[in-house]
């Protein structure tokens, strides 16, 4: 299987903080790869990082070729969609305009995929996304990046402030979409990346301090709580759902 | 009755002007969170241009007007777009560095219009109709007036229609709520910036030309002594609306006017200041909720 995207001694400092300490990982085609850690070891950052939206030190290569040094906008251009933390959805905007905006010139957008896995929003089109709950926010952010032709998804914690049963669609949605797109998912549900994540990247202190496949490494309580900090209690699987668009 | 409806008319008409300076500012800080102080700049680079050229234009008779106010927006225009390009660019997020060096643009453009065309103001040609009077319920209303509202009214409705019905004006609103995402998404929002600025530059340059038109007169200092009234527009409006700046540029307007005529000659100054001091206070985010 080859590397979609490497990371290779990345590091960010803002603010005088040493926040990425030299990170290196490799994400394979396909499927859904996490990165796990505890609050404030850098897992944000370094999806921010890979999209140069902090300024970075390493190599980052994507689809074989170097994307640091890249702006923005030509890194997603390039293929790499982002959800970020909070979704951060245009809130004076409708449902329709924040889907127009990621539409990519000369590209055809993907309406079909996107009504098929979000009907809700087909018909909320010219709500104000700003007025809509934090799911179907969350659907909006996810639809976004799904209009376009996106072979990287860097998704930040989708479930943050979802009830929980929103946080099983939201996670039903995801695996259906790794079904087509590599999936780079920053996700402090464990029970989630049990279910979607192939591989796990565990960060700490701005270092990644363990590489696994995820089902074994969730698997083993004592690492788990050494690496996460958290109960086995923490990582039970929870039941597979149908995707719903519903209100939280 | 007839001096109301003369106030009230000319307060109509100053805010037009007013909105035609602050429309520009609002959307550059909206969208690019850039304090421009050299707006000034734009607006009396505009006007001597107008000013300049109309001589030239003699021969196209009542076409002369239209081009002039053409070429001073557009040299606003290009003028906004160096300045974005070559000065702004370069300083983006380092805000200090922004403020001071559009301050300095502003100051350096005042002592260049000075040195090339002296302090003194230099009458302006007016088209005649500009100068005459249209009576309405018993007031005579300069026609200067009618003139400012029409352009204002025309550079609203193209600001919206532009801002509403526009990829480019979706990028807008949408840059102005979250550029980081804009960019996030794909776009490159530099363009953009440049486009807001040039059309910032333009319409502040139409209100310069419009403005000589008012006051009869081009100088070098009259986009500085301008400029501060834009601000107090765009603060009390809400930065980066365009709406809330065309409803503050006239309510800016219309209490400087009826506070000079009924209470005071000279207070309406004051009067606007205490204005933006209350909205502060009251509503500290501006009219329409959006703060610097």
């Amino acid at each position: 299987m080859t590397d979609i995207l490497r990371l290779t001694g990345v590091q960010v400092r803002i603010a005088g903080s040493h926040i990425l300490q030299g990170i290196d990982f490799a994400v394979p085609e396909g499927g859904v790869t996490a990165v796990l850690g505890r609050n404030g070891v850098g897992k944000t950052t370094t999806l921010r990082a890979i999209l140069a939206l902090v300024p970075s030190t390493g190599m980052i290569e994507f689809d074989g070729a170097r994307i640091d040094g890249m702006p923005t906008h030509r890194i997603v251009r390039s293929g790499v969609g982002y959800v970020p933390e909070d979704r951060e959805i245009f809130a004076s905007l409708t449902v329709e305009e924040n889907l127009k905006l990621a539409e990519v010139p000369g590209v055809r957008p993907d309406y079909d995929a996107v009504h098929e896995l979000f009907p809700e929003l087909h018909q909320r089109r010219k709500q104000r996304a700003g007025t809509l709950s934090g799911g179907q926010q969350q659907m909006v952010a996810l639809a976004r990046v799904l209009l376009g032709p996106a072979r990287l998804l860097l998704v930040d914690e989708p479930t943050k402030g979802l009830a929980p049963k929103l946080v099983t669609e939201v996670g039903d949605v995801l695996a259906r979409v790794a079904e087509r797109t590599t999936v780079l998912l920053v996700e402090q549900s464990l029970p989630l990346v049990r279910r979607i994540a192939d591989m796990a990247i565990v960060i700490d202190n701005g270092r990644v301090v363990h590489t696994s496949d995820a089902r074994s490494l969730l698997a083993d309580e004592s690492l788990v709580n050494s690496l996460l900090g958290v109960a086995g209690t923490d990582i039970a699987p929870k039941a597979h759902r149908a995707p719903v668009i519903g209100a939280d | 009755m007839s001096s109301l409806i003369l106030i009230l008319i000319t307060g109509v008409g100053l805010g037009a002007l007013y909105f035609l300076i602050a429309s520009g500012l609002s959307l550059i800080y909206g969208l690019m969170h850039v304090l421009n102080f050299a707006h000034g700049a734009f607006l009396t680079a505009g006007a001597y241009a107008a000013w300049v050229v109309t001589p030239q234009l003699s021969g196209l008779g009542g076409w002369a007007f239209p081009v002039a106010v053409l070429v001073g927006m557009v040299t606003g225009a290009l003028i906004g777009a160096l300045v974005e390009l070559l000065l702004i660019r370069p300083l983006y997020r380092r805000h200090i560095e922004q403020v001071l060096v559009t301050v300095g643009l502003g100051l350096m453009a005042v002592a260049l219009f000075t040195g090339i065309w002296g302090p003194d103001p230099h009458p302006f040609p007016r088209p005649a109709w500009t100068t005459r009077t249209t009576t309405i319920g018993g007031a005579a209303i300069p026609n200067d007036r009618f003139l400012l509202i029409g352009a204002a009214g025309l550079l609203l409705i193209g600001l919206v229609l532009l801002l509403r019905h526009t990829r480019i004006g979706l990028i807008i609103r949408a840059g102005v709520e979250n550029r980081t995402m804009v960019q996030a998404l794909g776009i490159d929002v530099r363009r953009t910036f440049t486009l807001v600025f040039a059309i910032g530059g333009a319409a502040a340059a139409l209100g310069g030309v419009l403005g000589s038109v008012y006051l009869g007169s081009v100088s070098p200092g009259q986009g500085t002594a301008l400029l501060i009234y834009a601000f107090i527009v765009v603060v009390i409006g809400g930065f980066g609306s365009i709406g809330g700046t065309a409803i503050a540029a006239l309510v800016v307007a219309l209490v400087q006017q009826l506070a000079n005529y009924y209470l005071y000659s000279g207070i309406g100054d004051v009067s606007v200041v205490l204005l933006l001091a209350a909205v502060l206070l009251i509503k500290p985010a501006g009219l329409t909720g959006r703060t610097a």
